[in-house]
């Protein structure tokens, strides 16, 4: 009976970013019931300071490194890349909802407490190393996610964008919970450290926490068809999540349908959490196995490649043509997964990164510009967006670049280093068909810029409002760090680098 | 013979039979006892025909209730409007399978006792519901909708109550909370500095609730929904509704007496010198009391058979009286005679509330269940926390 | 023990029989009648493998609080038409191939696996030695080992709680 329950300081340390953000969560909302004002920055103030907050959490999490709460967490580069990563995405998604939600008459606590959680549950799936915490933070995320989609709650488009939401992700996250029960039935263990070790070698033991040890055994050694079974549902539960095909069904209408800051946080902060746990499961965890799961991988990322840019290519409506960017984008990725190499897990981080500011600052302006009630959608609408806002369409324009791979942005070197993680690793059909890929892509970039510049001013450009402050700062945060990851990519590459040679 | 008695399912299958057996029986007079006080509050006399003072009028109500005409609905569904009053009549009786009686008069000493008694009262939610739709009527199905959403509700105010008292017992065993306030020294109620007050008032209001009677019968109110979710029932299986809701009250009472009210303990356990006249005085001159004030009722009867049916009560309470004089058997039933006697009144309390406040209407329910029981019961959790470390370190 | 067995056969068949019935009975009122009978078989093989409290919380929180909401939702919203109205599902031949593949998935993992189950012998070190009652062990296990899991399974149910509100709220 005497146990100390109290966890060690060391263990709460590196869950500080969590703690903060739940906390600061709560807090909104009680605020949120004292204060009963309506439109009010206070709650997008308030979650600005938590998020910034969390963020020097993450970074004192860093120098204190290592597993906690009995190797249920771990606290690493990656961990901490992720996690800065996510906050980040919040705070610009913050920035970009303060003039969208009074523009809807929207503001309340709730919208910015569901944020501060939906990023918790990113940051825990970031840092975690148990499969049930991955579970736990996906659901937190997930939960949160599907209600911030259907916030407007008087648009019918928002509506049916959450009800496809929440029925497809409670549906794949079944499927995520069977490739849980099957590792368990492989390994004996849902610890991704023990899974690693049981993959290895068969009948080991690994300490676990503080004096326990926990043995695993793989009984099925010699049948690496259900290792691969295992790898498949968890794939499906995380390719939903990413908008991976053959799971991308959902995102063209949830994209639309969502108010255009959520959609901008939800093409980056949960893919990016997701990635995370892909990496963390497949390439240390499932490593062993490697080739069981491979070929499925290559064929998720040509096929979320070429469905995605395609589609693309007939969209009219622009949250439409960015979502399924957004699914060619996860394409890119699972190509540097396909690698399974250090490099590739390096260039992954580093394109996810490059991938939420452009990505983020491109919904951004789309909100912008669509108005009162998201009615300015149509990629005519941009028409003469240069000569109205030339400030806006500059921004615009650096963010397409990026999307396209235009050398000095980004996205040119997250592109760089997936083909070149992937060469290394003898995967020359797969590189070739991206790289046609992305050529077909900069045509759907390259008509929103021809109308933004070549075109009279048309209806949605003339009744644009002026940038308001938090918004210019949204757009140029994300602009800078665009550009920046385009002309010193060293920097974020070496941290990259050096968190995936760690993983191992 | 002796196998027979020492087997270790004898005693257990000896109490469950007497309770089968009494169960039907304590439930009638339960009614009579009700409708008796409520006639006293509203200055009448209540039933005074069958039997003297109308005692046997129970007896001829099961007797009615047996030979009516069953009717059932013509578009009904009948397998669960059959099954749906079992359901709740089973459920009542097996939550009193782990009802701490005395120090060893129970059928079973569980060690998730608490929790079996409140798992059986929310499957006993079920035969309500279910009988209130198959019934294929608008004022059951409404009456099955409010109980269902009422229940729920109160479920989670009753649970906060019952964890603050786990918590100052430290286990979930029926006999083990009794015995943990044996040792405390204290009945649970006057626990932590007498702040378990607070989760007692709690349980009690959420356990009026819980049991769908007054002032929150509102599945059943009658001026709205002639009689709710048992409009439809009649015969047999109106009685075993009737059955399971006397013995919801009864099991309620008795969770409350184990939890807060010492079980079977008496009065101030551990002053050791009180023992003789609460132990033995204080059941013999009620019982004794009683039995005399009944001889001063004889006269004023006029048929000598009612006479003469008194004069057995009064003699029979008497003898009772006396028995608790012998100590051999006063130290095997003493505890006995302190719970039912706390269970009395409690529900001498729960009458009470029926004959004092008005119905509430749904939503004023609604709100006291979620916005004043359900945060006072977990403040008391809280609160009641800090309070026992404290006085335990 | 020829009682353990009997029992164990019992609640294995309410169990399945309550799981066939849920999915084959036409009125929805049924079908959670027999989810509820199968609900309290699982219950009963709790209590068999003297898994108390998980017996009663079975009971408590899947009978008494998921079940009622289900009736509930059924009675509010008019299923007959549903239930008289042609069902359009009619992939049975790749459902039960599916379910063929998944039972023989699992016979097999059994069979290859077998030797990590702990069929319990009289006096082993299973649930049935702890004389402290296996709540106490549950929470032990709860708040040291798992402690991290159950509390953000807290802010998981916050989630869903202040979602429900916000989706459910006269206006936002």
């Amino acid at each position: 009976m005497p146990v100390d329950l109290m966890p060690a300081s060391a263990d709460l340390i590196r869950l500080l970013p969590e703690i903060v953000l739940t906390l600061m969560g709560t807090l909104l909302m009680v605020l949120a019931a004292i204060l009963r004002k309506r439109s009010s920055n206070a709650y997008g103030n308030l979650s600005i300071a938590a998020l910034l907050a969390a963020l020097g959490a993450a970074v004192y999490a860093y120098t204190r490194q290592g597993p906690a709460f009995g190797n249920m967490l771990v606290v690493d580069g990656l961990a901490t890349f992720f996690r800065a990563l996510v906050i980040v995405v919040g705070i610009l998604t913050v920035l970009a909802s303060y003039r969208f939600l009074r523009r809807q008459g929207a503001e309340t606590g709730e919208y910015h407490a569901l944020l501060l959680f939906s990023i918790a549950g990113q940051c825990l799936m970031a840092a975690a190393n148990d499969l049930i915490v991955v579970f736990i933070g996906l659901e937190i995320s997930s939960l949160a996610s599907y209600v911030m989609v259907g916030y407007l709650r008087d648009d019918k488009r928002a509506n049916e964008a959450a009800l496809k939401y929440f029925l497809l992700g409670s549906f794949a996250t079944a499927f995520f919970l069977y490739g849980v029960a099957l590792v368990y039935g492989i390994t004996g263990t849902i610890n991704l450290s023990g899974v690693r070790a049981a993959l290895t070698a068969p009948e080991s033991c690994l300490q676990a926490g503080a004096g326990s040890v926990l043995c695993v055994q793989n009984w099925l050694a010699p049948w690496p068809i259900f290792l691969g079974v295992a790898a498949a549902l968890l794939f499906v539960g995380l390719g939903f999540k990413v908008s991976a095909a053959p799971f991308q069904i959902w995102a063209p209408d949830v994209y639309q349908g969502a108010p255009s800051p959520v959609t901008a946080f939800l093409s980056t902060g949960p893919k990016a959490a997701a990635f995370a746990v892909f990496l963390r499961i497949f390439m240390s965890a499932f490593e062993p196995g490697g080739a069981a799961w491979e070929p499925l991988v290559w064929f998720s990322a040509l096929a979320s490649m070429t469905i995605g840019n395609f589609a693309a290519l007939r969209q009219s409506n622009v949250k439409r043509m960015l979502a399924y960017s957004s699914i060619a984008h996860a394409g890119y990725v699972l190509v540097a997964l396909t690698a399974r190499s250090a490099d590739g897990a390096a260039a992954v981080m580093f394109y996810l990164g490059a991938y939420a500011f452009m990505n983020i600052g491109a919904f951004a302006v789309v909100g912008h510009l669509a108005g009162k009630g998201e009615r300015y959608q149509d990629i005519e609408d941009f028409g003469g967006l240069g000569q109205k806002q030339p400030l806006t369409a500059a921004m615009l324009t650096i963010f397409l670049l990026s999307l396209i791979g235009v050398p000095l942005t980004g996205g040119f070197f997250g592109k760089f280093y997936i083909f070149k993680a992937a060469l290394e690793s003898h995967l020359v059909w797969l590189t070739v068909l991206g790289l046609l890929n992305s050529a077909v892509a900069a045509y759907y970039y390259l008509r929103v810029l021809v109308m933004m510049y070549f075109r009279e001013p048309s209806q949605a450009a003339i009744e644009a409002e002026p940038l308001r402050p938090g918004l210019r700062a949204a757009l140029l945060v994300s602009a800078v760090a665009t550009l920046f990851l385009g002309i010193f990519p060293n920097w974020v590459l070496d941290f990259s680098n050096k968190s995936a040679a760690m993983m191992k | 013979m002796h196998a027979i008695i020492s087997h270790p399912l004898f005693a257990p299958v000896l109490i469950t039979l007497a309770l089968i057996a009494a169960v039907p029986l304590v439930a009638g007079y339960l009614s009579l006892v009700e409708r008796k006080v409520l006639a006293d509050f509203q200055v009448r006399l209540g039933p005074m025909r069958v039997g003297p003072h109308g005692f046997l009028q129970p007896i001829a109500d099961a007797v009615k209730l047996l030979i009516k005409e069953d009717i059932i609905p013509s578009d009904s569904d009948k397998a669960i409007f059959w099954f749906a009053p079992c359901v709740s009549t089973c459920a009542a009786l097996t939550a009193f399978s782990v009802l701490p009686f005395a120090r060893n008069i129970a059928v079973a000493d569980v060690n998730v006792g608490l929790l079996v008694v409140s798992s059986m009262s929310s499957v006993g939610i079920l035969g309500i519901i279910l009988g209130g739709w198959s019934s294929n009527s608008h004022y059951s199905l409404l009456g099955a909708l409010r109980s269902a959403a009422q229940l729920v509700s109160y479920e989670v105010a009753l649970a906060f109550a019952l964890l603050s008292g786990v918590m100052a017992a430290g286990t979930l065993s029926m006999q083990g909370i009794v015995k943990a306030q044996l040792e405390h020294g204290v009945w649970g109620v006057f626990a932590n500095y007498g702040f378990m007050i607070v989760p007692f008032a709690v349980y009690i209001i959420a356990a009026t609730a819980e049991t769908n009677r007054a002032p929150f019968d509102m599945p059943e109110a009658e001026s709205e929904l002639v009689a709710g979710f048992h409009t439809e029932y009649s015969g047999f299986r109106f009685a075993l509704y009737f059955l399971a809701e006397y013995a919801n009250v009864f099991v309620v009472a008795a969770v409350a007496v184990t939890l807060f009210l010492g079980g079977w303990l008496r009065p101030f356990p551990g002053v050791s010198w009180l023992a003789v006249p609460l132990n033995y005085g204080f059941p013999a001159v009620l019982l004794g009391g009683s039995g005399l004030l009944t001889l001063t009722l004889v006269r004023k009867l006029k048929d000598p058979l009612q006479q003469k049916v008194l004069v057995f009560l009064a003699v029979t309470l008497a003898i009772l009286g006396a028995v608790f004089l012998v100590p051999a058997v006063n130290g095997a039933v003493a505890g006995l005679f302190w719970f039912l006697f706390k269970v009395s009144c409690l529900i001498y309390v729960q009458i009470w509330f029926r004959g004092t406040f008005p119905r509430f209407r749904y939503d004023q329910l609604m709100n006291i269940g979620w916005k004043i029981a359900i945060p006072v019961g977990m403040a008391a959790v809280l609160i009641n926390a800090l309070l026992g470390m404290i006085s335990r370190a | 023990m020829l009682i353990d067995t009997v029992l164990f056969y019992i609640f294995a068949a309410m169990v399945l029989s309550g799981a066939i019935f849920t999915i084959t009975r036409r009125s929805a009122v049924h079908s959670a009648i027999s989810l509820i009978c199968s609900l309290l078989g699982v219950a009963g093989l709790f209590l068999l493998q003297r898994a108390e409290f998980l017996f009663a919380v079975q009971i408590v929180l899947y009978v008494g609080g998921i079940m009622v909401l289900f009736l509930f939702v059924i009675m509010l919203v008019n299923l007959d038409l549903a239930a008289k109205a042609r069902q359009f599902n009619r992939a049975w031949a790749v459902g039960i191939a599916a379910v063929a593949v998944v039972g023989a998935e699992m016979a097999w993992f059994l069979y290859r696996g077998r030797a990590a189950f702990h069929i319990a012998e009289n006096g082993g070190a299973g649930l049935g030695s702890a004389a402290a009652g296996n709540t106490e062990m549950i929470a032990d296990s709860l708040f040291s080992e798992y402690l991290l899991p159950f509390e953000i399974a807290s802010v998981l149910l916050l989630v869903a709680v202040v979602g429900s509100v916000v989706m459910a709220k006269k206006r936002i």
